[in-house]
């Protein structure tokens, strides 16, 4: 089957979606997927950021689909085509799409593990704004604990639900799941139970953004400090591949990871004694230092180069944070003198 | 997201137990799952019309589902009640089309009457005044659900009738 | 009188109970169906009546039947989409309350037609003494040998249940009703695969509305060019409208489609004009979701022709100045309802019903009701209206389901037909603390105060 992505024909096999030729084609064609997984079954569809525009169904019906396509469950026709990056309908789409994720996302990338690896991150900047049009009081939950190992940040997620996919596919007992409804629909145990399968780990690999973090990573360092190494080991684990992506710190292990691909997904899923409990070097056969995008937020500490002074574009006065909150901040315990209080209310403190 | 969890006694009843099975006969055998939705009803209804987490369990074991595929469902929908909840609640609809026709000043006015807020219960554990979204009775508002019934054509006359009834435990709430 | 197909006989004392259905002709659709065609007759039959889906879509049920998968030999069901839950529908539950065996006797003829040996009713939970009125019809039917097995000695079987839902306006998307028939939670699936390929338990599946499927005995028993006859152009047969609002007369009428829109409006034989003095100002004609219509527009389309109860002239003019027929849903409004508040209250609904699966309607519906509720209380901002507009057409078309749509289009109807409304409240939050603002001050009143000024 031929099918045309931006002007760019590939052959294809039946049953290909157009998110998996935009893959074999590469560069920017490429949809953003935050929720379809290629190794987890039944994911995609969900976060409609992977929306394209079919301009021919196929050369049997040669009509055009009158609504955008989720890309990632959208399989492709013989003569098919398709334009993603190509499409102002597209761009726009994608947008929005990225503007709703992050109306009521924390935006604490500061605080934030996954700041650094997170493709809501990537998604912002390449299709988000600096500014904000949401004024409304942002979403929260209450603060749920999974056990000793994952932290979940439920005010981060962006409901893909690979995680629940993670646990149907690995686990033969889940419990986890997604709770209540519509935009107070959150991922929970219902009963604050401890996740403790084997391969419950791999939920904080397959979390597209900080939602479910590595609790033995907590605060540790930032990703960019880190140097990742590709390494393995005799896992005998059923199930676990053994290969994984490991974090260092000097000559510290301070990460274990699934070993990523360039759309963020593992090769291989790997077991919770691998992630979580093998942190000494000796545990490991290291085979090399791992590449990385030139463009990546990890390369800026790996290329010693001349930097700009930095500019954030943004809101005049966005660090100095909302009025309102700047209200409630009240610091009665260090006081401040006439000098500094002036300048704490001008925000230059 | 942390929960209050509730202590609730278990009763499965045989009544209960031959109605549960009734239920699953109504699926293909190996779907029993899809008995879910009436069979929580019934369980519900059988235990002062609120789902603790051991009753959940207790049906994710008849049904032969994981727990986890009962909390799911159970929060999905806003029939089910997770926590204990008033006797008689009353659930006025309060979408547009009731709202054309004087379901607010209603609400107020039996709040008002009872002496709670919308989604409070008496101190007796009686009475709770909630307000849902479109009941399907859009020609006979205002109107409001009580039990497996709907009372309609409300008036604040009906309004005094009704919460009189239920202080005389006049008011039916199952069809069984 | 025009004619009734669903309810002439809903007045005939203890037509609830089977023996007086019976009595009055009930169940001869599916002794003609079983006895003397063949399912793709009875197809035939309901395609030729060009009856479209009542439930609001209106898409030709005899082409819906005609799609349902026979090669792969899997078991096939009907499921009949009985979760009503459009803000001003209320016609379904009148038919199962008061006429309980009309719907099962066209689940066995449709069943039939569709070789379906295992269909459903998926009845919302909230209608549940209608669900035990359904449940006590289904055993009345099947005592008397109309459902189970070898019916008539025709060896044709056919097992029916109801089943009930528990509050989710969404099930009544077919994909959604089949996951919650399933007992999952009540998400749209992604399509395709449509039911009619994979529906329920991955089998090929029919998803009809109750009307729909009520219609199909009398097509079976006259014909389907019989049916097509009634109404207008490809607005054939007869429609239940559920009238609610500032009406004198509202309840469940049953009208030939290409009645006008001003004859049941003001006769006295359907809504009988306004519940009061105060002047008509708006109507929504399908159900909450379809677009509002300002008075100019109620009764002659943009061209000036007489609007009509159909399909097609409700919605002449597309958005720009029609709107749809929908569900048949029609929520009439006075002078003193304020639309504002009207499209908040919508929008708080879409915003409660959304599932909560895909993005743009998960955190679009909020912020649309968010921003609204600002509005409506006084602390709206000029920029807000554009914010509205903008919000909205990011979600239509973004979504797995309709309901994203649903919940746009009535947001851009009333700024497209009453934007000077919305531009009051942000200019005048003095003038509208109190909610019922509009009674005492219409906006005819109060419109000169936001008119363009000039030196």
């Amino acid at each position: 089957m031929k099918v045309t992505i931006d002007g760019q024909e590939i052959e294809v096999a039946p049953g290909t979606t157009i998110l998996q030729a935009a893959r074999m084609i590469g560069g920017e064609s490429v949809p953003p997927a935050m929720c379809y997984y290629s190794k987890l079954d039944k994911t995609g569809g969900k976060c409609r950021c992977c929306l394209v525009e079919v301009a021919k169904g196929s050369d049997a019906d040669p009509r055009p689909m009158p609504k955008l396509m989720a890309s990632c469950v959208t399989g492709c026709m013989d003569g098919m085509e398709v334009n993603s990056k190509n499409s102002e309908r597209v761009r726009e789409a994608r947008q929005s799409v990225t503007e709703f994720l992050l109306i009521n996302h924390p935006l604490d990338c500061p605080i934030c593990d996954q700041a650094g690896e997170c493709d809501l991150q990537d998604l912002s900047f390449e299709h988000g704004k600096s500014k904000t049009r949401f004024i409304e009081e942002k979403r929260t939950f209450e603060p749920e604990d999974i056990g000793p190992n994952i932290q979940l940040h439920m005010n981060r997620c962006i409901l893909c639900q690979r995680c629940v996919a993670v646990a149907d596919q690995l686990t033969d007992n889940r419990v986890h799941g997604v709770l209540d409804r519509g935009d107070h629909a959150n991922i929970s145990t219902c009963i604050s139970k401890a996740i403790d399968n084997e391969f419950s780990g791999n939920m904080i690999d397959v979390c597209p953004v900080g939602a479910l973090t590595d609790k033995t990573f907590r605060f540790k360092s930032r990703v960019w400090f880190n140097k990742p190494f590709n390494a393995h080991r005799e896992c005998t684990t059923p199930g676990c591949c053994g290969k994984t992506t490991v974090w260092m710190f000097g000559n510290e292990i301070q990460r274990v990871t699934g070993r990523k691909d360039q759309y963020h997904e593992v090769e291989g899923f790997i077991c919770n004694t691998c992630r979580f409990d093998k942190k000494e070097v000796s545990d490991w056969v290291i085979e090399g230092p791992r590449k990385f995008d030139k463009d990546s937020v990890i390369n800026q500490n790996n290329y010693t180069r001349e930097m700009d002074t930095v500019h954030i574009a943004t809101e005049e006065g966005i660090l100095k944070g909302r009025a309102e909150d700047r209200k409630k901040i009240s610091m009665t315990a260090i006081p401040l003198d006439q000098k500094e209080q002036e300048e704490f209310k001008n925000g230059n403190l | 997201m942390e929960r209050t969890h509730h202590k609730q006694e278990i009763n499965m009843t045989e009544t209960l137990m031959n109605r549960i099975n009734e239920l699953i006969s109504h699926y293909p055998e190996d779907k029993k799952k899809s008995a879910l939705l009436p069979v929580l009803h019934e369980v519900q209804d059988a235990h002062d019309n609120w789902l603790s987490i051991e009753l959940m369990d207790k049906v994710a074991e008849i049904l032969e589902i994981l727990p986890i595929e009962v909390y799911e469902v159970a929060t999905f929908y806003t029939m089910f009640n997770l926590k204990p909840i008033g006797k008689y609640m009353f659930e006025f609809c309060q979408t547009s089309c009731c709202c054309l026709r004087g379901t607010e000043d209603l609400m107020d006015y039996t709040c008002e009457k009872l002496g709670v807020g919308i989604g409070e219960t008496t101190p007796d554990g009686l009475f709770e005044v909630r307000g849902v979204e479109c009941l399907g009775a859009c020609g006979y508002a205002p109107m409001m659900q009580l039990g497996d019934f709907y009372k309609e054509h409300l008036t604040r006359e009906k309004i005094d009738q009704l919460i009189a009834d239920c202080r005389d435990n006049k008011i039916i709430l199952h069809d069984k | 009188m025009s004619q009734k197909i669903l309810l002439d006989k809903i007045n005939v004392p203890g037509i609830k109970t089977y023996e007086v259905y019976r009595r009055e002709g009930g169940y001869a659709s599916v002794e003609k169906a079983l006895k003397s065609m063949t399912p793709d007759d009875v197809v035939e039959e309901v395609k030729k009546s060009g009856l479209r889906g009542r439930g609001g879509a209106g898409f030709p049920a005899g082409m819906k039947w005609s799609f349902i998968d026979k090669k792969s030999g899997k078991p096939r069901h009907l499921v009949c989409n009985a979760d009503e839950s459009e803000p001003g529908t209320f016609k379904d539950r009148y038919l199962m309350e008061f006429i309980p065996h009309l719907l099962i006797e066209g689940m066995i003829t449709s069943s039939f037609a569709l070789g379906a040996n295992r269909s459903y009713i998926y009845i919302r939970g909230e209608y549940m003494w209608v669900f035990k009125i359904l449940e006590r019809a289904i055993a009345e039917a099947k005592a008397a040998g109309w459902l189970g097995k070898n019916i008539l000695g025709t060896g044709y079987d056919l097992e029916l249940h109801v089943h009930c839902g528990a509050g989710a306006y969404i099930c009544g998307e077919e994909t959604a009703l089949i996951e919650s028939l399933e007992g999952k939670r009540g998400n749209p699936r992604i399509k395709p695969p449509f039911p009619a390929v994979s529906g329920l338990w991955a089998n090929p599946t029919v998803v009809n509305n109750v009307e729909t499927i009520a219609a199909v005995p009398w097509i079976v028993n006259n014909s389907g060019d019989d049916y097509a006859k009634i109404g207008i152009g490809r607005s054939t047969g007869t429609k239940l409208i559920s009238a609610s609002g500032n009406v004198k007369n509202p309840g469940v009428y049953e009208i030939e489609l290409g009645l006008s829109v001003d004859e049941f409006m003001n006769s006295d034989e359907y809504l009988g004009g306004m519940s009061s003095n105060r002047p008509l100002k708006a109507l929504v004609p399908g159900g909450s979701s379809v677009p509002i219509l300002p008075a100019d527009l109620i009764f002659k389309t943009a061209n000036g022709e007489d609007r009509l109860m159909t399909y097609e002239s409700l919605s002449d003019g597309g958005f720009a100045t029609g709107s749809m027929l929908g569900s048949g849903g029609f929520i009439v409004y006075d002078d003193t309802a304020c639309i504002v508040r009207n499209t908040w209250n919508f929008s708080r609904f879409y915003h409660h019903e959304s599932c909560g699966q895909c993005t743009p309607c998960r955190e679009g519906t909020g912020w649309l009701e968010k921003v609204l509720w600002r509005i409506e209380n006084g602390q709206g901002r000029e920029e807000d209206i554009d914010l509205l507009w903008s919000i909205q057409s990011k979600i239509e078309g973004n979504t797995i389901c309709p309901l994203g749509d649903a919940a746009s289009w009535p947001v851009a109807a009333a700024i497209r037909h009453f934007r000077e409304e919305f531009e009051y409240h942000v200019r005048f939050p003095e003038r509208i603390k109190n909610r019922d603002h509009f009674v005492n001050e219409p906006f005819e009143k109060v419109r000169h105060l936001i008119a363009k000024q000039t030196v």
